[in-house]
């Protein structure tokens, strides 16, 4: 994971405009890392068992990787504003079981995934006004969101459950269908990528969410909405939860009251294992989708090397520290390589 | 009080009385100003007058609850700093406003940038534009490195591109030399008096007067939110300006009593620190206050930690009211009855978040003990003790420092350090940042601490502090004690001459 990278610092380049781009290298760098780290796994688990890159295992991998690439891009936007968002386990869980139940009692497929996204929109707007107007660390806030999303999800379905047999068969079969290889469900959260870091580079709206995480007091003397793009932040998280709720269902077809419990601490794993720092201002949606590809990958890893599956949750423990270590020493490399180009200047 | 506009042009911005309260606190008391094209305008005042909430007036951050905001003579509501944006006001804060993450280009668009069909940004526009601003200020600072770890001065030139590229009309600056070195405040002022031939109307605020008198044209003085006087600096002195702002004479400036020097209570032989400053030696008595004095970077801060011990001490020896301190022991120093005031207050004399009574309690951790506890009791009434001893103006003693002005705050590092009752007391640039009132009360505080049989050692860099203060100057230059000057020679030629090197000890 510690790679080279920082060793090529652009410490030598005279400022030319056009040509350093500092800010976007050390993004790039940072994205690289992952995706090595992830081919260096996938090729040593290719290595070890032939099997593993069958059709079926990419799509596995793929499949996998979906739901938490959707919600991950969701968190990053609000992460990058200097907020977090833990209540998208609840947000999911209950979205799934609403569009569900709406399957059950016979309703049109596209109205249930509309629901569940209407369902995350409302309960983003509910955290996005909490943390705007209330002026509370994010992180209680969400906090709070979550049990009070998921105490109402438990009172609501209690010990009902949703099966794939409640479920219209087309909408279970294009759950886990695709193209060759490349299942429905991930082209669907790649659109959804693409747009975000299309959205987050080239529009002012997205440059304002890093404007506004990197020092929020300038971006309110700079006359950016703080308010609005903390809002807008938090909602568009929530839709997100929403759809990835609606496709959970599509995916395993099994839903109750339980569903997304604790699926909020592996979001934040794999946006902070992307590189988007936890102090905001920093980090893509790539690199966040990365992470979850990156993290979801050790599940189906292990097993193909007949290695248990118990240890699954310390290797993301570890890969999690590192990335954070890593983070540190990019930073502190950047920092003297700026230094550097000042005494230059002087 | 002469009107420019009998001659010149209208102005482009004006206030006209203005009032703005926050709570039970009126910051602003019908106080008007009018900013002329072409002209900059220094705005005076101690900390607390009022020309932060003035600014911020401007600036569109706060809504004034009463008087007007005229634009071009004409009435404007500013809702927030957009609105002043886009009527053409750029302001300059004391603290950086940027955005460390994003590039310098970014930096100076941003909420603005150049846009493209379907509105997205156009980055390449963005990054000329930026160029082109670089080119214009003759400096080069890539568009594309990320605000952080630009220096000050840096960072006031990224600001003050932001301002040209909306051709800011008013340019706004709230103490932009305060971190700067001497070339650094040349070359921001080269860049201000361009801005101004070219018709801008800047506003000026700083607390070093000489600035003011160098650059401004006019000034308006505010004292505890109200207007003062509005009038042209030409003719005025230095302490004409400083009368407006306190309100009472200069003269008590620096209210130092005669006294007779006791017995030696601080007696520093040879002190040498490898690189550091070499063969320091002097004593200072009861009673007396000795001046130190020496260009920034002369080794002072450094020899006054080396006596309380902070730094070890590579040779020589300092005697305290007769007892050798150890080498690098602050705690004995303590003990002997030395106290040290640092020149940063912020960072090494105070910890922020705590109550004033807590951080004047620091001190006495050990002697406000009962049965092994902090005896609270104890701890508040001695810190009480000290806060009304130093007249700290606070509103409750729990409330945290950094609620307290600048002055304030180094009332408090004084009570902290008084209260341990030091025999000997080095006080570092005390009145660093700090306004006039204030700076007479600290005067007179140690003044009164000489009188009372304690040893001062004072450290500053501000020459008439130390002309008007010290009973004996010790200079120093380049690491070694240069001159010692009785209060009856001491004149700036005197000390600024063996400042310099330029005369033998």
């Amino acid at each position: 994971m510690t790679v080279t990278a920082p060793d090529q610092a652009p410490v030598a380049e005279v400022p030319k405009a056009g040509a350093t781009r500092l800010v976007d290298r050390v993004f790039r760098m940072r994205e690289l890392a992952i995706l090595v780290v992830f081919l260096v796994m996938i090729a040593v688990t290719q290595a070890g068992n032939s099997a593993f890159l069958s059709e079926q295992g990419v799509k596995d991998l793929l499949l996998n990787a979906t739901i938490l690439v959707l919600v991950a891009t969701g968190q990053t936007l609000v992460v990058i504003t200097r907020n977090v968002d833990l209540s998208v386990g609840s947000t999911l869980g209950i979205s799934a079981f609403a569009a569900g139940l709406h399957l059950q009692n016979g309703g049109n497929p596209a109205v249930a995934v509309t629901l569940a996204v209407l369902l995350g929109i409302g309960f983003g707007l509910l955290n996005g006004l909490l943390v705007s107007l209330g002026q509370v660390p994010a992180l209680v806030v969400t906090l709070g969101t979550l049990y009070i999303i998921r105490g109402i999800d438990s009172i609501w379905v209690g010990s009902r459950q949703i099966t794939a047999a409640d479920l219209p068969g087309g909408f279970v079969d294009f759950g886990s269908g695709g193209l060759s290889a490349v299942p429905y469900l991930a082209l669907i959260a790649l659109a959804v990528l693409v747009a975000t870091a299309y959205y987050l580079k080239h529009f002012g709206g997205g440059r304002e969410l890093y404007a506004l995480g990197s020092n929020p007091e300038a971006a309110r003397l700079a006359g950016i909405p703080v308010r609005k793009r903390i809002l807008a932040a938090y909602t568009v998280c929530g839709a997100l939860a929403g759809l990835a709720g609606a496709m959970y269902l599509a995916r395993f077809g099994n839903v109750d009251s339980g569903t997304g419990s604790g699926y909020e601490l592996t979001v934040v794993s794999a946006v902070v294992v992307g590189g988007v720092a936890f102090t905001g201002g920093s980090g893509s949606v790539y690199g966040a989708a990365l992470g979850a590809l990156l993290l979801t990958s050790v599940n189906s890893v292990l097993p193909a090397l007949g290695v248990s599956s118990v240890w699954v949750l310390a290797i993301n423990g570890v890969l999690l520290v590192l990335a954070i270590a890593v983070d540190r020493i990019v930073a502190l490399r950047v920092a003297s390589a700026l230094k550097k180009r000042n005494a230059r200047h002087a | 009080m002469t009107h420019p506009s009998d001659t010149g042009p209208a102005p482009v911005l004006a206030l006209k009385d203005i009032s703005k309260s926050f709570g039970a606190v009126r910051a602003l008391r019908d106080v008007s100003l009018e900013l002329f094209p072409g002209e900059v305008h220094a705005l005076a005042g101690e900390n607390g007058a009022g020309k932060s909430t003035l600014i911020k007036t401007l600036a569109g951050v706060h809504r004034p609850d009463a008087g007007q905001v005229l634009l071009d003579g004409e009435p404007v509501v500013f809702h927030g700093p957009g609105d002043a944006r886009d009527a053409g006001i750029a302001v300059i804060y004391q603290e950086p406003t940027l955005f460390p993450d994003l590039s310098i280009a970014e930096n100076i668009f941003m909420g603005r940038q150049p846009r493209r069909a379907l509105r997205r940004i156009d980055h390449r526009a963005t990054r000329d534009a930026t160029t082109a601003l670089m080119r214009r200020l003759g400096v080069s600072l890539d568009p594309d490195r990320p605000a952080r770890g630009l220096s000050i001065a840096d960072q006031q030139i990224v600001e003050i591109a932001k301002a040209l590229s909306f051709d800011a009309r008013v340019l706004i600056m709230d103490e932009p030399t305060a971190a700067l070195t001497h070339s650094e405040v040349a070359r921001l002022f080269g860049v201000v008096r361009a801005l101004r031939d070219q018709g801008a109307a800047v506003l000026f605020i700083s607390h070093r007067l000489e600035e003011i008198f160098e650059i401004c044209r006019r000034v308006t003085t505010l004292r505890d939110g109200a207007w003062i006087a509005s009038e042209p600096l030409a003719g005025m002195t230095e302490d004409d300006l400083v009368r407006r702002m306190v309100g009472r004479d200069l003269a008590e400036l620096y209210p130092k009593q005669d006294v007779t020097p006791g017995e030696v209570a601080l007696s520093v032989r040879r002190l040498t620190r490898e690189g550091v400053f070499t063969d320091v030696s002097f004593d200072v008595r009861r009673g007396e206050i000795v001046g130190l004095a020496g260009l920034v970077g002369a080794g002072r801060t450094e020899v006054a930690r080396a006596v309380f011990g902070i730094d070890r001490r590579d040779a020589g020896e300092v005697v305290v009211d007769g007892r050798k301190l150890t080498n690098g022991a602050p705690s004995t120093a303590m003990a002997a009855g030395l106290a040290l005031v640092p020149e940063d207050r912020r960072a090494q004399g105070l910890v922020m978040d705590m109550s004033i009574e807590r951080n004047i309690g620091l001190t006495g951790l050990g002697t406000t003990v009962r049965a092994g506890l902090m005896d609270r009791g104890a701890e508040r009434s001695r810190s009480l003790d000290w806060a009304v001893k130093l007249q700290v103006k606070y509103a409750r003693i729990a409330d945290t420092v950094n609620t307290l002005s600048g002055g304030n705050q180094q009332k408090v590092v004084l009570a902290k350090w008084l209260a341990t009752r030091p025999k000997v007391l080095i006080v570092d640039e005390p009145t660093r940042g700090i306004d006039v009132g204030t700076k007479t009360e600290v005067h007179r505080l140690l003044s009164w601490l000489a009188a009372d049989g304690v040893a001062v050692l004072m450290i500053s860099s501000d020459l008439p502090e130390i002309l008007g203060m010290a009973d004996r100057v010790l200079v120093m230059h380049e690491g070694r004690l240069t001159a010692e000057i009785p209060r009856t020679d001491a004149t700036e030629e005197t000390v600024m001459a063996a400042a310099t090197g330029r005369t033998a000890a």
